[in-house]
Formats: structure tokens, sequence, C-alpha cells
């Protein structure tokens, strides 16, 4: 399945791919060590439709060739497809266990958590990192966690989550050492949900 | 050093930016997430070869080189001191590849990496203290196969460090460990806080700080985000307890900091000063004394003269 990609259409990645990536890790990293503090990743690139800035910036910072890439039906096609493989260089696979990463463009394109690998009981480091893009990171129900990373309790409210996404988030977080890691990105923000986070009734 | 940062792509670098090339660093950058989102936890990662041997912190200047940015402030400490050999040398490094201010201004630094201490003044968010380990595996004394601590800690099967504990109350009286001694990560994880004294123990516990520990020889990479639980191994009847000393910084006077005891001459002479180089400086600058103040130790901090 080896297609040509039409390079004259390829968007650019990062200008300066050194620093910006430097800059966007550590908004990354204080987002997974702190569950649930809304992190804006700059300078995130002007990545191709239906993939948000902050997934491109996502993607372009952590994927490489040794990272099998899940991506769900409206990026698996089209111009998101070969940005991604053009800057990241990242092998696509078509299994979801298969993957390191995961990206879901809209809620109706989620398969559910228990579909990605949860990692082994060894290497609990081994399992999907899951991208899930949502309508906003605000302005949705409210959710209470907490955990490691929260001092008591956090509240978070994205919009346009797929529907018993909390309760998949629970079960995920009760099967602790396994589990995804859940990123929730929309334009250029980014939430993080390490497995560790609690959710808080 | 606040010359603005020239393109990382420049010819006369001779490196990459903060030394490592793009696809280590994001390995490394991998490794890290996935080590915040299990407490405690042993990440692998694919430690590369770095200007300094085994053993001089090539763990801790890996995380720093993929974490640092143009930015940054930085602050480098050996056994808490900020003009020891190791802690000068790495500073250097990073001013030079990473072009990032340094400090030994706990407060103003953003980066802190430490050999063997957790400065006295408390950290804060928006910090990240980067632990240079040696070695990462609690078990490791108890048992020497890597395949079987890996089952341990996958399988929570701790009884083994208890038992050594057990062993040490028996034969000492008391858990004789001083430094590294063992912790448990959210009631899960068994870690090592690499060999920091089990006095700087305590400060672990719901730090506001991201800690990262990096061991480059063993390639071995964990982390505790901030406000995680961190408890140190005890039993009941055995309360866990950290060191205390009758005496007080010699210089500053300080009452509640880790001690150094330092020979003075063949007689037998000796003081305690603070490990902590800048908490101690800050103290005298502030008019704090202790009883041997005027020695000539004393003129590490500018301004003082015996």
């Amino acid at each position: 399945m080896t297609v040509g990609i039409d390079l004259s259409k390829v968007r650019p990645g990062f200008q300066d791919p050194v620093h910006n990536s430097q800059s966007v890790f550590r908004a990354i990293m204080e987002a997974v060590a702190r569950p649930g503090m809304q992190v804006t990743l700059s300078p995130a690139p002007t990545s191709p439709a239906p993939l948000c800035p902050a997934a491109g910036a996502v993607a372009l910072t952590l994927l490489d060739f040794e990272t099998p890439v899940w991506l769900s039906p409206a990026i698996r096609e089209g111009e998101a497809r070969d940005w991604l493989r053009f800057h990241c260089g990242c092998p696509l696979v078509d299994e979801t266990e298969a993957s390191a990463f995961a990206f879901i463009s809209r809620a109706d394109e989620a398969p559910p958590l228990s579909a990605f690998n949860p990692g082994d009981a060894k290497y609990p480091d081994r399992s999907t990192t899951v991208i899930l893009q949502v309508l906003s990171l605000e302005g949705g129900s409210s959710v209470r966690l907490a955990g490691p990373g929260i001092k008591g309790e956090r509240i978070i409210a994205p919009r346009g989550l797929p529907a018993d996404f909390w309760d998949q988030v629970a079960e995920n977080g009760a099967a602790f050492q396994f589990g995804v890691d859940i990123l929730l990105v929309a334009e250029e923000g980014l939430i993080g949900l390490p497995r560790t986070v609690r959710i808080q009734s | 050093m606040t010359e603005a940062s020239p393109p990382a792509n420049l010819a006369e670098r001779y490196y990459n930016y903060a030394y490592l090339d793009e696809q280590t660093k994001r390995m490394i950058r991998r490794a890290i997430l996935k080590a915040l989102a299990i407490p405690g936890y042993q990440a692998p990662f694919g430690s590369r070869e770095m200007p300094v041997p085994y053993g001089w912190g090539t763990g801790g200047i890996q995380l720093t080189a993929a974490i640092i940015g143009p930015d940054d402030v930085y602050k480098c400490i050996d056994q808490g001191a900020d003009d020891t050999t190791n802690a000068v040398s790495i500073r250097k490094f990073f001013a030079k590849v990473a072009d990032v201010a340094t400090t030994e201004d706990t407060s103003d630094a953003t980066i802190i990496q430490t050999r063997h201490r957790i400065p006295e003044q408390s950290l804060k968010a928006g910090q990240v203290l980067v632990f240079q380990v040696p070695q990462p595996e609690p078990l490791r004394g108890l048992e020497a196969r890597e395949t079987e601590t890996r089952a341990m800690h996958a399988y929570e099967e701790y009884g083994l460090q208890y038992v050594s504990l057990y062993e040490n109350i028996s034969a000492y009286g008391r858990i004789a460990a001083t430094a590294g001694y063992p912790v448990m990560i959210e009631e899960r994880y068994l870690m090592s806080p690499s060999p920091i004294p089990k006095f700087d123990n305590p400060k672990m516990d719901d730090n506001e700080a991201i800690l990262l520990f990096g061991a480059g020889r063993e390639k071995r990479i964990y982390a505790l985000p901030p406000h995680t639980r961190v408890r140190s191994l005890d039993f009941e009847d055995y309360p866990f307890e950290v060191q205390s000393w009758e005496e007080n910084c010699a210089l500053c006077g300080a009452e509640d900091s880790y001690l150094d005891e330092v020979v003075l001459d063949d007689a037998g002479n000796k003081m305690f000063v603070c490990s902590d180089s800048h908490f101690c400086g800050e103290r005298r600058k502030a008019g704090h004394s202790g009883p041997m103040a005027g020695h000539q130790l004393d003129q590490t901090v500018e301004g003082n003269t015996p």
C-alpha cells in the first residue's frame, strides 16, 4: 500500500522544530503531571482538517518511526494522514491494540477505551496514548477529578465526549497499573487524563 | 547568558540544541509522560552515551536535555552544594549547549538537577526537580535478577522488602538505612528515592513540583507528579523517623537543615555545616550566624569576611 504523497499539498509543520517541540512538550508534561489542568500548546501548527492544531502539535512533538499510530476513519484518508506521514514518519496500523498513539477526530468515531493496548503487567508503559479531539475543553457538564497531580480535586467540563466516556475512564483507572492515558484536545488547548485520574461522584 | 538563542541548525553549534538529537529527545519525552502516568514505575529508555562517564549524572543530564528550553533557568547541585565539581561542570554544560541562564537560587530556578539531596527551600509549581540516580531498583540489593524484580513490581510482591527491614531491626534495633530509604508511591509501587538522605524523604510527599528520576547506566526513568502520596516504609512499632543533630549549623546556626560533618584538622576538630550551600548562604546574608561564624569557610558567601 505504498502510495505517493503529493508534496505540493502538504502543509508545513513546526517553523522551528527543535524549539517548538520543546515548548509544546513542556506544556504536555505539565498537563500529564497535573491531570485536568488545561494548557495551551504554543506554537501549534496549522494542521490540516480534521486535525485540530493541538492534535497536530502533539503529533509533531511525540511521534516518529518508533510509534505505531492508529487513526480514526476521518483522519485515516487524505490530507491529514499525508501530513502525519510526511512530518512524523510514523507507521500507521489498522489494529487499535497495536498502537502506541491513537488519534480520534470526534466522539462518534471513538472506539471504546478498552479496545486500545492497556500495557503489560511488567511493562505498563507500553499502553496506548489516546488523543481525543472534543468540541471544546469547556462548557460541558462538570466532572470532579482527583488523584496524583491534583491537590484536593479539580473540576473540568469538556464538551463533545463519547456518551459513556467518564464510565470508561473510571473503568480504565480501576485497572491500574494497566490502562490507556488520554489527552483531550480542542483548538490549541489540551487536558491530560492519565490512568491515575479518579472520578469523584 | 542573556544573549538571544542562536538558531538550532547553526553550523558552528556542532551539536544539536541541548546536545541530544531530536529523535532521542522524543524517545525520552515519551518515557517521561508514561513515567508520570504510572508514578513510581521504572520506565525503560534508550540511554545514550554522554560526554561524561556513567555515575556522573548521565541519567539526570539526559532528562534535563530532553526538557530544557532557552527560557529555563537552570540550577545544579551535588550533595546540596552548587559549588562542587560535578555541579559546576554540568551547569556549564547546559549553559553552553542549551543557552540557558543558570542560577544558584533555588526559587529562581525552573529546572533543578540534583545529586543526592532535595533543596531545603520548598519547591513550587512550575519547577522540575531532576534526580541523578545510580541504582533505580529498590529491590536490587535483595534480588539480583531484573526479570525477578520486574515481576515483583508487576504483582506488588514486596514481602521481601519488609523482611529486610525486619532483619534490620532484629540486628540493629532500628531500621538502619539512612540514604536511599525505600518509599511506597500511592500505595502501589515501591520506589528508590535515589541516595538522598532519609531526612529528605518527607519532602517528596505532596510536593508542588514535578520530580523526575533518571538512571543513565541502568536505562530507567521514573517520576512523581506533584501532590503524589509518598510514604517511607516502616512498622507500627518502629515508625519512620529522620536524622537529627545535637549541633546547629556552625556557620548559619540553622537548627532544621541537613548537616554535613566537616573534619577541620588532624587534631579531631570538626564542624557541622548545612549541606545546602544556597540555603546556608542566604541565611548568613540575612544575618543569621552559628557558633563558628567568621571561620575561613565562611568566605564562600559574597560579602562575608572573617
